[in-house]
């Protein structure tokens, strides 16, 4: 049974689901990195050293480096709106609140743009 | 300052309170790997300059004082994936009653410490060279 009322329901109009996108972007990120760690997890577990060579060969390997892309880019993107929270809820002055959340967010966005360049970089070929 | 209360309410709830510790745990692991987070791209970066700047990377990362960090990630990876697999069944809904959450709350702790040891047992008793 619908609470809406008959006319509600026929414009449609209603909830843009707009409110939730922070709360569902978060369980996205959850989800698709329960693999992503577990890959990462074994695979450095499974790694016979960790010499250069060896790492970069690892790496250069085409499943190797889009897993690594993908991992860094939803890790970073999950963590971002995780710490965003934890700052939201700690520190209430609205300027130190912005500058804070401003930091965050360039912080995390240098991490995720490192992180895949380095794996590209590897990955195709530039490193030595 | 707003004068009205503010999170994080420290003061009201007991920390002894499961659901607090579970929560307060989870949220600290989650910024743990965050951090942990920093290191991971600081290793990608040191194996994309090439072997002489990963070498100078191994002579930081291979420090016997860096293992407790390491020690420190596996207990806060595996206790905020369990704690988190715990938040997804909730957000379906389940779990919900209090006696049912009090359960899974001493099985996140069961199991995540049981991961740990797992992973830990892999990655420093089984060969020096990890991680």
């Amino acid at each position: 049974m619908s609470l809406r009322t008959p006319l509600r329901q026929v414009l449609g109009a209603g909830s843009a689901q707009q409110g939730v996108h922070h709360w569902w972007l978060q369980r996205l990120t959850s989800v698709a990195l329960v693999p992503l760690t577990a890959w990462f997890v074994v695979s450095l577990l499974t790694l016979p050293s960790f010499e250069h060579a060896t790492v970069a060969s690892w790496m250069r390997q085409s499943s190797t480096a889009l897993l690594l892309i993908l991992l860094v880019l939803v890790a970073t993107w999950h963590s971002q709106l995780g710490v965003r929270v934890v700052v939201e809820d700690y520190v209430p002055a609205p300027g130190a609140r912005t500058v804070t959340l401003t930091l965050v967010t360039f912080l995390h966005a240098l991490l995720a743009v490192a992180g895949v360049f380095a794996v590209l970089k590897v990955a195709l070929g530039g490193a030595a | 300052m707003p004068a009205r209360p503010i999170s994080p309410h420290l003061s009201v709830y007991k920390m002894s309170r499961y659901t607090l510790a579970t929560s307060f745990f989870n949220r600290l692991t989650g910024v743990g790997l965050s951090l942990g987070l920093l290191l991971l791209v600081y290793w990608l970066m040191a194996v994309a300059g090439g072997a002489g700047a990963e070498k100078r990377a191994e002579r930081l990362l291979a420090l016997p004082a860096m293992k407790p960090l390491y020690a420190a990630f596996i207990v806060a990876y595996c206790y905020h994936l369990v704690a988190g697999i715990r938040h997804l069944v909730w957000d379906t809904g389940r779990g919900l009653e209090r006696s049912q959450s009090r359960k899974s709350a001493y099985l996140i702790v069961v199991v995540s410490i049981a991961l740990m040891l797992l992973i830990g047992y892999c990655s420093f008793a089984l060969g020096s060279r990890a991680p």
